[in-house]
């Protein structure tokens, strides 16, 4: 049962929980150790060449989430090499330069957060997307802001560790925002940066689970992805 | 030491069978009533389905309940704000659609707050203070502009703040926790509209995210509502060293929380009497 861990401080090959956790403060050794103390009986599948398996658990929903974060973070690295930001307004460079940064640092953390729990690189697929158009790359960029506003929001009632849902909080606000800036980018001045299509009368965002993201997200990736392990 | 009782609580297959039980059947059944949430209108949940949810759910209720007043609280003063702000005519004729959304969602969130505290959990729902958003004549947001919108930052930011500090307080709750979680997000959308449209207006030049725990052009005394925002570091990862991404662009990537101490006292400047 015992999963490679991230080692940051290369302190707990095989350190006993307990006294590791007693050491200090949560690292992501720690946060590793939190998976290896409940994983009796959660295993991650095996799985077919070319598949990916999130797994169970709060390790599945982290996958889940460096899945998205890997899709977003690949559509910048595009779009920053493509002509539409070549020839972008001031503003949207550095708007797009930020969130090509943001989100390859989310990428990074939660791979590091997972290490080797965590899935492969998935495969995307963006030729849907023309990265020489301003409104084809604005409206994508809005589509995968709002999913993975929606796919957080969704997702965060599974997580068991209040420390990861924390972590899950603080990144959901800033695609929230991502998402705000890229609508405005789209239709500025108006009331879309929050739109009805997203907020319901109660002033509540909508929330997607996990089939409906990953169906959304499909469109845009090869690597098939097998979240059946995933609470519910 | 918290992390060694959240193993335990997460794990029980460390407890005795009993203990087990216990817990999938308290998870189950707030989820049970979770999804029972999602399809409800919230006007009428029976009470019944709460004294279903067993062991400490009353504990947890009371506990639900201080904190959604608190949220409470805190919608009652931006919705407030904004109406007043709307009635007063000092926000640009141009803008006012933004504002005019902004405050549909504050009135819907004081709203949709009374109800679940009043109906779900059957709580009494906080009454809207008395505000004072001069905070003792420091600050004329309905008669200049530029005051009214660092003023509508400063409470945007704080809300995307205070809902997270208090995800982990509301999470035995899944109806609960998603819909704050759905707030939250709302809040940070109108947080990244209002911070654009003050450099738009020349008045700052910050972005839609929060830059180190800068408060860009903002009066001094709204340092608390950044303060903590540079934080680069997660799980005990510092991102920005492991990743080679400047520190700037790291810390504008993962919003921060408080706790509500923290936003209480940065509230309670706008509330009247105490100043």
């Amino acid at each position: 049962m015992k999963k490679e861990l991230i080692k940051p401080q290369g302190l707990v090959k095989n350190a006993n929980r307990r006294q590791f956790l007693k050491m200090g403060t949560l690292t992501i050794a720690g946060a590793g150790l939190l998976f290896v103390g409940c994983n009796d009986d959660d295993e991650m599948m095996p799985t077919m060449p070319g598949m990916v398996s999130l797994g169970s658990g709060d390790v599945g929903i982290l996958n889940y989430a460096y899945a998205l974060e890997q899709l977003e973070a690949a559509f910048y690295a595009e779009v920053i090499k493509g002509s539409y930001f070549a020839n972008a307004s001031a503003e949207e460079k550095i708007i797009m330069g930020d969130l090509e940064k943001h989100e390859r640092a989310h990428r990074e953390f939660f791979k590091a957060a997972l290490g080797a729990s965590a899935i492969g690189s998935l495969e995307v697929d963006f030729s849907s997307i023309d990265f020489s158009s301003r409104t084809s790359v604005l409206m994508a960029a809005k589509t995968f802001e709002d999913l993975g506003v929606a796919a957080y929001n969704g997702a965060g009632q599974f997580l068991e560790s209040s420390d990861f849902l924390l972590i899950a909080g603080k990144i959901v606000s800033v695609e929230a925002r991502h998402a705000a800036a890229i609508r405005d980018l789209i239709n500025p001045g108006s009331a879309d940066f929050a739109g009805d299509d997203i907020i319901d009368a109660n002033g509540l965002e909508r929330t997607l689970n996990f089939t409906q993201v990953l169906t959304a997200a499909s469109a845009f990736v090869k690597t098939e992805i097998d979240f059946s392990q995933l609470p519910s | 030491m918290n992390l060694i009782k959240l193993l335990d609580t997460i794990c029980p297959d460390t407890k005795s069978a009993e203990d087990k039980d216990r817990f999938f059947s308290r998870r189950e059944a707030f989820r049970q009533f979770g999804d029972f949430g999602k399809k409800m209108a919230l006007a009428a949940v029976p009470l019944a389905v709460l004294n279903s949810i067993p062991h400490v759910a009353k504990a947890d209720t009371a506990s639900l309940i201080g904190v959604l007043n608190y949220a409470l609280t805190l919608e009652h003063l931006e919705y407030r704000y904004y109406q007043l702000a709307l009635d007063s005519g000092v926000i640009e004729a141009a803008d006012r659609v933004i504002f005019q959304k902004i405050r549909d969602h504050e009135l819907a969130h004081v709203r949709f707050l009374q109800e679940v505290i009043g109906n779900v959990l059957m709580g009494t729902p906080v009454a809207e203070p008395k505000f004072d958003f001069t905070a003792g004549g420091n600050f004329s947001p309905f008669t200049s502009y530029p005051t009214f919108l660092a003023l509508a930052q400063a409470f945007e930011d704080t809300g995307v703040r205070a809902y997270k500090g208090q995800a982990a307080n509301v999470k035995e709750s899944d109806v609960v926790l998603t819909a704050a979680l759905s707030i939250h997000s709302v809040e940070a959308r109108h947080a990244s509209q209002v911070r654009r449209l003050r450099t738009k207006k020349g008045q700052d030049a910050i972005k839609g995210w929060i830059t180190n725990g800068s408060i860009g052009s903002l009066p001094a005394a709204t340092m608390a509502i950044y303060a903590g925002e540079e934080n680069l570091t997660h799980g005990g990862v510092n991102v920005s060293s492991l990743t080679g991404i400047d520190a700037a662009a790291v810390s504008e990537g993962w919003d921060e929380p408080l706790s509500r101490e923290q936003v209480l006292g940065i509230a309670g400047l706008f509330l009247a009497g105490s100043n």
